[in-house]
């Protein structure tokens, strides 16, 4: 399909399955009921039904709005890691982000910690693990000979088991039974906190990545193409490779923080971009940006209605949605990955 | 533009690999670096490229010290394309042949229509305008190093450096590959294994050995009997072909030592 074409389908698409998908949850709702709200709320006058009002545009808005964020930011961090580290296997989290972002959260659920910030203890505490996660991969990375893709892999591999142990110990000294309960789901990440106050910080995120990693797309083609060939173009390897891993982990630890870890996303939706448009990062990275949003918006979905009226947690939807759909895209035999076989 | 080497030494990892290289490539010669495995072609050429800056002396290209170069700069005068290179291999050839023209537009701008038709004849000069819309990964060994050479081409520099350009090329396309570079009439330095091919297609040939150039001269001065016996350890003569009157390097024992045809230098 012509990419143009594809971007259009891809915005009607995902524009069409955000509305449609806010008839969805514990309560059924009509669809026209919901367009009734849309309507009255985009155009400033009053609120014919307050039921609908209250399910439509203040519990199940922002999370459409949120899902949209948290999958669009996903897929292109996921498409941003796996030119960084040239790896078809790369995921957002691969440089211990998530794991980082885990130590976090479990220390506010389990030890209290940032007690006195209330309702953003999590998502802060989430995300200064996160954030401090990245520094140490970081350092440790550079000062062990630089951020080369098998140093990268590696150090972050390493650390995030690391942090991963760091949070079972701090689980299994809690006498709190809840708190396990509470951390794990977390960990598998969900939408079901979402609200207006805290849909800016993620958006901006998203967009200013999505910005900056465009307005770098053909020095990403080029280190996709290998550091020597970069380099050799007058791409500074060293300065982007910074910038990409300083990119992905601010991307990441902000929608970790909000989002807790959602899996494969980041893994699967840059590779079925690629299948549909190629390896330019031009054309990949709009087209994960959105398959991504469209996707994480039905998934959402799934994760609301499959056992009304409770919730399954993200992870377990997209890993069970992922796989799947991974596992068919490796067993197509022309589909490859740069220095891939 | 011409490149020069002044007094140029070489480290890696702090290990001094060549020293006191002096090198003169006037422009659109072409030099052939020639020495055994480990005897710092690579180093010499990445020097070359700008990529390493040497540990002293200096490498010039047009009176410019191309290490101080911006990296831009460098890569709009300097194409390189490394010894073990190969496309991304989801990329289509014309995309990855695209590439070549990074250093002549912003990060974020898109190649225009120019830009196509540089990227067809960069294709057709090394034989692959046919195979513009295939996909890297499904091209044989051959191809994808003339893809490579093709990005440099499209790069549209001054300079062409090329480590082992012709690995993985059969007779046919090694001499073809390097008619076609002769053709461009561009500077071009070039690592190469094979002897035969250092002395016939290019103009200069540079001999690597104990860590400095130990001779550079026209090819047949260059790699003398003596100068081949000395850095490869094995015996050599020239010999003029009668038919054509042609001289061949002629390597190896298993030529007759009494044979009318030799030569001991042309």
């Amino acid at each position: 399909m012509p990419f143009a074409a594809l971007l259009v389908t891809l915005v009607l698409a995902t524009a069409a399955s955000a509305v449609v998908s806010l008839a969805f949850g514990s309560e059924p709702l009509r669809l026209g009921g919901v367009l009734d709200v849309l309507g009255t709320r985009l155009t400033g006058s009053p609120a014919p039904d307050r039921i609908y009002d209250t399910i439509v545009w203040d519990l199940r808005g922002p999370r459409v709005l949120m899902a949209l964020i948290v999958g669009a930011g996903l897929a292109l961090a996921g498409a941003c890691m796996q030119t960084l580290v040239r790896n078809s296997l790369a995921d957002p989290y691969l440089l211990g982000v998530s794991a980082g972002a885990g130590v976090g959260a479990t220390a506010v659920i389990v030890l209290g910690v940032l007690g006195g910030l209330g309702v953003w203890a999590l998502s802060l505490g989430a995300l200064a693990g996160a954030l401090l996660a990245a520094v140490l991969v970081f350092g440790v990375s550079a000062a062990q000979g630089g951020l080369t893709p098998l140093r990268l892999v590696l150090t972050g591999v390493v650390m995030s088991a690391a942090f991963s142990s760091l949070s079972s110990f701090l689980v299994f000294f809690t006498d709190d039974p809840n708190a396990t309960q509470s951390v794990l789901f977390w960990l598998l990440g969900s939408l079901s906190g979402a609200a207006w106050p805290q849909i800016m910080p993620p958006l901006l995120v998203v967009v200013a990545s999505g910005a900056v990693a465009m307005g770098v797309h053909a020095w990403l083609d080029a280190l996709g193409a290998g550091a020597d060939v970069a380099a050799g173009l007058g791409v500074p390897v060293r300065g982007l490779r910074i910038g990409l891993f300083a990119l992905t982990s601010v991307l990441v630890g902000v929608l970790v923080a909000v989002s807790g870890g959602i899996g494969f996303v980041g893994l699967v939706v840059p590779h079925l971009a690629r299948l549909l448009v190629g390896a330019r990062h031009r054309v990949v990275l709009p087209v994960a940006a959105l398959g991504g949003a469209l996707f994480m918006v039905w998934v959402d979905v799934v994760a609301r209605v499959l056992v009304r009226p409770q919730e399954i947690p993200l992870g377990v939807v997209t890993g069970l949605v992922g796989a799947p759909i991974f596992l068919v895209l490796l067993g197509r035999r022309h589909y490859t990955f740069t220095g891939g076989r | 533009m011409r490149l020069r080497c002044r007094g140029v030494r070489c480290e890696v990892a702090g290990r001094t690999i060549l020293s006191d290289v002096d090198l003169d490539v006037a422009y659109g010669r072409m030099l052939a670096i020639v020495g055994v495995n480990g005897s710092g072609k690579t180093t010499l050429i990445r020097a070359l490229t700008g990529l390493s800056r040497p540990a002293a002396g200096q490498v010039t290209i047009g009176g410019q010290n191309v290490a101080d170069l911006r990296a831009r700069r460098r890569a709009a005068l300097i194409a390189y394309v490394a010894q073990e290179e190969t496309p991304s291999e989801d990329l289509l050839v014309g995309e990855m042949v695209a590439l070549g023209r990074i250093p002549h537009r912003p990060p974020w701008a898109l190649g225009g229509r120019s830009e196509r038709r540089i990227v067809l004849d960069a294709l057709a000069a090394v034989g692959l305008a046919e195979v513009v819309d295939r996909r890297c990964g499904r091209l044989s060994g051959g191809e994808r190093r003339r893809v490579m050479l093709a990005r440099a081409l499209a790069q549209r520099s001054e300079l062409l450096v090329l480590d082992e350009p012709t690995n993985h090329l059969d007779i046919r396309h090694q001499v073809q590959l390097l008619r076609t570079v002769r053709r461009l009439g561009r500077t071009v330095v070039a690592a190469v294994h094979d002897l035969s091919l250092a002395a016939t297609c290019f103009d200069e040939v540079a001999v690597l050995h104990a860590g400095t150039v130990l001779t550079v001269d026209t090819p047949w001065r260059a790699l003398t009997p003596d100068v081949v016996r000395k850095v490869y350890g094995v015996p050599a003569a020239h010999v003029t072909d009668p038919a054509t009157g042609r001289t061949h390097l002629v390597l190896g024992d298993g030529f007759d030592p009494d044979d009318p045809t030799r030569k001991a230098s042309p």
